[in-house]
């Protein structure tokens, strides 16, 4: 039959450990960070928690690193047919989608306060008579003075965002034409130029990362701001804070494909590892852009 | 195709299943994907069912007879998280695994390893709630939309491991929903249109894409909640410049979504079942499509309906009362156009049939009480009353359950090659049926006359519907046994069912073998006039 002829044969992959002992891993590490935050409350020292987040990562490393050089055997093996390519374009694209909903709660949450809360705990609009409860308190961002500075002392000023801020925004946006420029390497066949600029954006990536680190020392040390620090400390930590994790693992995923494509595991034609490595740098660089300007710039403002 | 790729493809479907346990734990085949989700929502319905006879036992009478408030408290929470997450939302994902792949004529889902691990997390992640019963502090007890600050202050120790189950459902279902999207997107028979589709994949799409848009919300959500309980955070913390509204407005983006992907995939199955017993083509095929898109659409901007009485603006109020009421009108578009596939049909009314005309009547009456709820002010009455109990349960168990459990009845024949026993699936029903309504009818009189809910004791004008209630309560939840019964005898043999199985059934998995082979249309079909539905 003329279909049979053309038609390439969709991989179901056999029966494997991954899924169930990856299901296994993900339960050890959040029972055991479950049980170090139980702890945590009640006061206990000794927290045997840290010990199954270990196992857990440990098992979740394994799993993870064994499954994805199972696809990239599978793929090497030529087993996957082009609507099977579609199939992981289409899943990286929509689970980036998810990330970009995940941030959009916490955004939310912040124009929420920002656009509402902050006046009405300051009596302004319909909740207004919540002021009562607060009558030292008065409508600002940033919110350095809480409505109740005893319990959630504020910070004592924000960060300027035309310092380190500014910089990390020249890092991320750079890194993302550097790594399309990595991905033209493979295009062309170029080796050198696709090893050159993936190192550049690790490098960069990196280097955002521990201008954060040192961002985070100084806010929590000099300038008061800390996750303790009223809605203000809250929203900024929390945001940047999961934005940092994301570009933890996008440096993560990268450095992976830099050992792969030492090993010349990319063609022009088979590249998809990379691509998606790509696709979640430039969606860490569009979250900073909104980071960078509602939470640094107009943080301020 | 090169020899290479002949050679594994041999491998793969030359031989069946494997031995043992190890089948199920290590399975890639979206047919035992399907049987496992199936069956962990059946025993978690049962778990959740239990939790709730306890709670419909205490309060047959005003008093405290059986447990104390806080364990009370702890049943209602339970019970609610159990059946949302461990029960319906579970059935659905199952019936999705067995159903989707057969009726677009692909061979499995786009990504099988991955849908073996949305389905194993599941269990890892109901062990982590269940245990926290067992911890000092006790479980959960701030019901199953857990507001702030009763669940970050004044919260057990133990809610950081309800917090990491609530994350670890969210992953399976983000990731079963991607695999459910790809796959329909992706690996449709060719000539199987997006307008040929049977219209339970059409709900399943939208499903998905609700899924993957609100899940991730709900993990914000809890996190935030985690932060503040243990880090000091002031999301929800007025003393710090936060809002415990803001906790209700995160939580209903997410769970206004919500409720629409536990009821669409019923329409799904109710229009794929109500064609075939009337023996007639589903009136108005694009506008069933086009409705299912327009709810999901809406329901993304309806949310603060929950919210009426916790202070929002009046603007707020006047706008989600609109938005809200307009709901009505694409879910009116589908009980028409089920009405009017019967009109002039040759119905039968066989169980299937019994089970999805209870749900257009059942799920009507819950519409209509949503309705009366969407009005502010009648809603500043209704809020937090029975009536709002009674307004979901006929939604939830007498739609949605209703329909998980129509969808057995049609389609086990198919995957087990045996016929249930119609005599005592007929039972099953009218027992379900008469039970549900006796448990859940009163609960509007108990409403309006003012008895509030997630209370173990009771003024003691409200105890004669109380009763009534929990003799209903009693009956639909033994009729359970009889279909676990019904479900294992089906499994386990029954009248050979042939490969139609059912005389007005069209779509693709009807023109497979019964029982449907381990691996089905690893070739596509060809024959597209079979799928149309």
């Amino acid at each position: 039959m003329a279909a049979e002829d053309t038609y390439e044969h969709y991989y179901v992959p056999h029966n494997g450990w991954f899924p169930v002992f990856a299901s296994a891993g993900i339960f050890l590490t959040l029972f055991g960070l479950g049980n170090v935050l139980k702890d945590m409350l009640e006061g206990n020292g000794q927290t045997i928690g840290v010990y199954f987040m270990f196992a857990g990562g440990l098992l979740m490393a394994f799993t993870l690193f064994n499954w994805f050089s199972k696809v990239i055997e599978e793929n090497h093996k030529k087993l996957y047919s082009h609507q099977m390519d579609r199939s992981y374009v289409w899943a990286m694209s929509w689970f980036i989608f998810s990330e970009v909903m995940f941030f959009g709660a916490f955004f939310g949450a912040l124009f929420y306060v920002r656009m509402f809360v902050v006046d009405w705990l300051g009596g302004v609009g319909d909740r207004g008579p919540a002021n009562i409860l607060w009558p030292d308190y008065h409508p600002g961002w940033p919110m350095l003075h809480t409505p109740d500075p005893k319990l959630f002392p504020g910070a004592s000023e924000a960060i300027n965002p035309w310092e380190l801020p500014l910089v990390n925004t020249i890092l991320l946006v750079s890194s993302s034409f550097w790594v399309t420029f990595a991905h033209q390497g493979i295009k062309e066949g170029n080796r050198k130029k696709l090893m050159f600029w993936l190192s550049l954006t690790i490098l960069f990536g990196l280097s955002f990362l521990c201008v954060q680190a040192y961002e985070y020392h100084h806010a929590y040390t000099e300038l008061g701001l800390t996750l303790h620090a009223g809605i203000f400390g809250t929203t900024f930590f929390m945001l940047t804070g999961f934005h940092g994790a994301h570009v933890t693992l996008g440096t993560f995923m990268l450095i992976v494909m830099w050992f792969r494509s030492k090993k010349g595991d990319f063609s022009a034609d088979d590249c998809f590892g990379f691509e998606a490595a790509s696709w979640y740098w430039h969606f860490v660089d569009v979250v900073w852009l909104g980071l960078f300007i509602f939470v640094y710039v107009l943080g301020v403002y | 195709m090169s020899a290479v790729i002949e050679e594994t493809h041999h491998d793969d479907h030359g031989h069946g299943p494997d031995k043992g346990l190890t089948r199920w734990l290590f399975t890639t085949n979206h047919k035992d994907i399907g049987t496992l989700y199936l069956w962990f929502s059946f025993l978690m319905f049962l778990l959740a069912g239990t939790f709730a006879l306890v709670i419909r036992s205490e309060l047959f009478e005003p008093g405290l007879q059986i447990v104390q408030p806080e364990r009370f408290n702890e049943l209602t929470t339970m019970h609610g998280l159990i059946m949302v997450f461990g029960a319906v939302m579970p059935a659905f994902v199952g019936l999705a695994n067995w159903l989707v792949p057969p009726m677009i004529g692909a061979p499995d889902m786009a990504l099988p390893r991955l849908n073996n691990y949305s389905f194993w997390i599941l269990p890892f992640a109901f062990t982590m709630l269940i245990s926290t019963q067992f911890m000092k502090g006790g479980g959960p007890d701030f019901g199953w939309t857990f507001y702030a600050p009763l669940s970050s202050t004044y919260s057990p120790p133990s809610t950081a491991f309800f917090v990491f189950a609530i994350h670890m459902m969210g992953i399976s279902s983000i990731m079963g929903s991607i695999n459910i999207i790809v796959t329909i997107l992706n690996l449709r028979a060719p000539g199987m249109t997006l307008m040929k589709m049977p219209l339970f994949v059409w709900t399943w799409l939208v499903t998905a894409y609700l899924l993957i848009a609100v899940m991730p919300v709900l993990a914000g959500c809890v996190t935030m909640l985690l932060m503040d309980k243990y880090f000091g955070t002031s999301f929800f913390e007025a003393a710090g410049g936060g809002d415990p509204v803001l906790f209700q407005h995160v939580f209903w983006f997410f769970g206004h979504p919500e409720v629409y992907i536990m009821i669409l995939p019923a329409f799904g199955v109710v229009s794929q079942i109500i064609p075939t017993f009337s023996r007639k083509k589903l009136f108005g095929y694009a506008s069933m499509v086009y409705a299912t898109a327009s709810i999901a659409f809406l329901s993304f901007i309806v949310w603060a309906h929950h919210m009426f009485t916790v202070g929002i603006p009046l603007a707020g109020e006047l706008y989600f009362m609109y938005a809200t009421m307009l709901i009505a009108v694409p879910t009116g578009v589908k009980v028409f156009n089920w009405v009017a596939t019967m009109w002039q049909g040759s119905l039968t009314f066989e169980t299937p049939m019994l089970f999805a005309i209870a749900f257009v009547v059942l799920f009507t009456i819950g519409g209509f009480s949503g309705l009366m709820l969407a009005i502010v002010p009648a809603d500043f009455q209704y809020q937090d009353t029975y009536f709002v109990v009674a307004h979901f349960h006929y939604v939830l168990v007498s739609g949605s359950v209703f329909a998980v459990m129509a969808a057995f009845y049609y389609w086990a024949p198919k995957w087990t090659g045996h016929m249930y026993n119609e005599t005592l699936g007929k039972t099953h029903f009218w027992l379900s049926f008469i039970g549900m309504n006796v448990t859940f009818f009163p609960m509007h009189f108990l409403g309006l006359a003012g008895m509030p809910r997630r209370i173990p004791d009771y003024a003691l004008q409200f105890t004669d519907w109380n009763m009534v209630a929990t003799c209903g309560a009693y009956l639909f939840g033994f009729s359970q046994i009889l279909f676990l019964f019904i479900v294992v005898q089906t499994i386990r043999g029954g009248k050979k069912a042939t490969d139609r199985v059912w005389e007005g059934a069209h779509g693709l998995e009807w023109t497979l073998p019964s029982p449907m082979p381990y691996h089905t249309f690893t070739t596509p079909p060809t024959n597209m006039e079979e799928a149309h539905s």
